[in-house]
């Protein structure tokens, strides 16, 4: 018994670092979202769609999927999402071509059908949050977790206009945060539930099966729980005679 | 009908040994009857090897080895497109990871209640050959996927090959096929994936049952229950290995399962240890990521090949290094002169040196997930020289041992 106790603190010593590990790198702020709220990922594939998908593909999600998963109907996903009216079962295409893009951008921009399981969701807000005012680059902004990165900053309409915080840390210039100069056409509160709705969205198409995956885990462990109960009786039952 | 059955089974006996096999190897196969906590892992590491084999091939059917293909073929296909696909994954890529969790527990009870050692020398060799076969399987298999890090921490390990002098360079190629991991590489380590290693790894896991079967079971006492025999020859510590250790290990399972359903259905990457978020990016040979970790289960082995310096520019001291961690273990048998088998019975600071090499062990493990640091390299070398030093040593420190009396019988504790 002494032992099993060790093992098990040792399999929660080994998942608590785990968790640490996790964590690592820069400082991220944390995405609050629930990829069970419908709604938020309604109004986070509508934002995808609209913005992501100009130049990024997803396309290993199909927009029949999305439709089910998010209870919307085959005429909504057609009708809002579907810019580029390709078949209702078809993947989601940029609706840029590479080619241009490469042109554009230098590179073909990723493809985000998984980028919120390479990244992690809180990379991704704190990355979609993190765009400043810099002359200095040729999109005319600067991002604190993706230095120099090629991206515009598709949002600068809806967020507003941001300035580094710059700060000296033993004569190097560094990044410390950013601040809001000037409102964009939606407050702070609103965009930042906007990017929310976003990486939730883009949390559930990197694993459409995670909630339903979750929910069966639930009845799995139930059962097994009742089938350990059967099993263990069985057991005393055999060894009754042993000593 | 119980005359019909029987009838049957005459007539299968007089043409197959039925009935002999089932009387030896499970109804009167005498097994001590003090196995404890530690004596599941032998059945467990049964049952996610046929985990591995059942989901292996639901996976083969949709998997497609070809570098333009590989990628989308897991992540689209069998973890969206393919009905229940997702769950055959998981239960694989878990399965991978908690094969190496089941044989390192079951490695580690050989090592404290001493089943090594006569007459038991075979049944360990025949298992580190298992656990040879299984790195070369997982290693293997963590290609197929053709994600960034399935990518890189091949590049890594097929390059320490190259490490080796004057034919390093032409073995590499002919390892990978290719100049560099490509097509030729994903095809044949998909083939020996799927056939060529869990042939090998079926033929030895019998061997070692077989062996095992032939001396009998240790037991945490490290008594031989067939010195003491009762008047029909059966051992009197002994038990019948069905049922009673049939029925012990259903719970073991079901146990197992708990923890194994727990990390497929809610935490299937286990923070970026069993799935790394890396391997979500495809492969991309001209871009190297910034920090490449190979999975936990090769980090105390690949920690050690990263503390031994490197002689000349050539990583081969460490290649070394990593290659005679493992061989080492073929040895222990013959380095532990302790009469001893059981680690109750042995002196007080055995059991602290052992404890210190779990302590190594792990340490060497976790640094092998994080990249160098002075501080770090340091720590390695210092658990290296401790792994090695616990083997090596062994002839001289476990002659001056002083034992604790080895009870006659078993002890139910």
């Amino acid at each position: 018994m002494k032992k099993i106790i060790l093992i098990l603190l040792t399999f929660v010593a080994m998942t608590s670092t785990g968790l640490v590990l996790a964590s690592g790198g820069e400082h991220l702020e944390k995405a609050n979202i629930n990829v069970d709220d419908k709604a938020s990922l309604q109004r986070g594939v509508k934002v995808f769609t609209d913005y992501c998908l100009s130049c990024h593909s997803a396309k290993y999600v199909r927009f029949n999927r999305v439709a089910t998963d998010l209870g919307m109907t085959e005429e909504q996903v057609m009708g809002n999402l579907n810019h580029l009216g390709t078949k209702f079962g078809s993947t989601m295409t940029a609706v840029m071509t590479p080619e241009y893009a490469k042109q554009a951008f230098g590179a073909v921009p990723p493809d985000l059908s998984l980028v919120a399981r390479s990244r992690g969701v809180d990379w991704l807000y704190s990355y979609l949050k993190g765009f400043y005012a810099d002359p200095s680059k040729t999109t005319g902004h600067n991002n604190t977790v993706f230095k120099d990165v090629g991206m515009p900053n598709i949002f600068w309409k809806q967020e507003g206009v941001k300035k580094p915080i710059i700060e000296d840390h033993d004569g190097e210039k560094v990044v410390a945060g950013v601040e809001l100069v000037k409102q964009g056409t939606m407050t702070p509160e609103e965009f930042d539930a906007m990017i929310n709705d976003l990486v939730a969205y883009m949390s559930y198409m990197g694993e459409p099966n995670q909630s339903y995956r979750k929910s069966l885990g639930v009845y799995v462990l139930i059962f097994l729980v009742v089938l350990f109960g059967f099993a263990y009786a069985m057991k005393k039952d055999y060894w009754k005679d042993v000593h | 009908m119980g005359q019909r059955v029987n009838d049957l089974m005459g007539w299968v006996d007089a043409r197959f040994p039925l009935t002999k096999m089932w009387e030896e190897h499970l109804s009167k196969y005498y097994a001590p009857k003090n196995f404890n906590f530690w004596y599941f892992f032998g059945s467990l590491a049964i049952m996610v090897l046929v985990i591995q084999v059942l989901s292996g091939i639901f996976l083969a059917m949709f998997y497609k080895p070809d570098t333009a293909l590989a990628f989308q073929s897991v992540e689209m296909n069998i973890m969206r497109d393919v009905e229940w696909g997702w769950l055959i994954r998981y239960f694989h890529s878990t399965g991978a990871s908690a094969f190496f969790i089941v044989v390192y527990l079951h490695m580690f009870r050989g090592l404290i209640y001493g089943s090594y050692k006569k007459p038991r020398e075979l049944v360990w060799i025949f298992g580190v050959l298992i656990f040879l076969a299984l790195m070369a399987e997982g290693f293997m298999g963590y290609l197929l996927p053709w994600g960034q890090m399935s990518f890189w921490g091949a590049q890594v390990i097929i390059n320490l090959v190259s490490a080796i002098p004057f034919v390093g360079e032409d073995l590499g190629i002919w390892v990978r096929g290719d100049f560099v991991i490509g097509d030729a590489t994903l095809n044949r380590f998909f083939s020996l994936h799927i056939i060529a290693i869990p042939l090998i790894l079926i033929g030895l896991i019998v061997a070692h049952i077989i062996a095992l079967h032939e001396v009998g079971s240790n037991n945490p006492d490290g008594v031989e229950i067939k010195k003491n025999k009762d008047e029909n020859g059966i051992p009197r510590d002994g038990i019948p290995f069905h049922p009673y250790y049939s029925v012990k290990d259903i719970v073991g399972v079901v146990v197992f399962l708990m923890f194994f359903a727990g990390v497929v259905f809610f935490i299937p990457e286990m923070f970026g240890y069993f799935l790394e978020h890396a391997n979500f990016e495809p492969a991309n040979p001209l871009k190297t990521p910034e920090h490449i970790a190979p999975v936990w289960y090769f980090t105390p082995y690949y920690s050690i090949l990263r503390a031994v310096p490197s002689i000349a520019g050539s990583a081969f001291p460490g290649v070394i290094a990593m290659g005679a961690a493992i061989v080492v273990l073929f040895f222990l048998p013959w380095l532990d002169r302790n009469p001893v088998k059981s680690i109750r019975y042995r002196a007080g600071w055995y059991k602290i040196l052992v404890a210190l090499f779990v302590v190594a062990f792990i340490t060497l493990g976790y640094l092998g997930t994080k990249a160098p640091t002075d501080m770090r390299t340091l720590v390695a070398q210092i658990c290296t020289i401790y792994y090695f030093a616990f083997f090596l040593l062994m002839p001289f420190y476990t002659k001056m041992e002083t034992n604790k009396p080895v009870p006659e019988r078993v002890t139910m504790k």
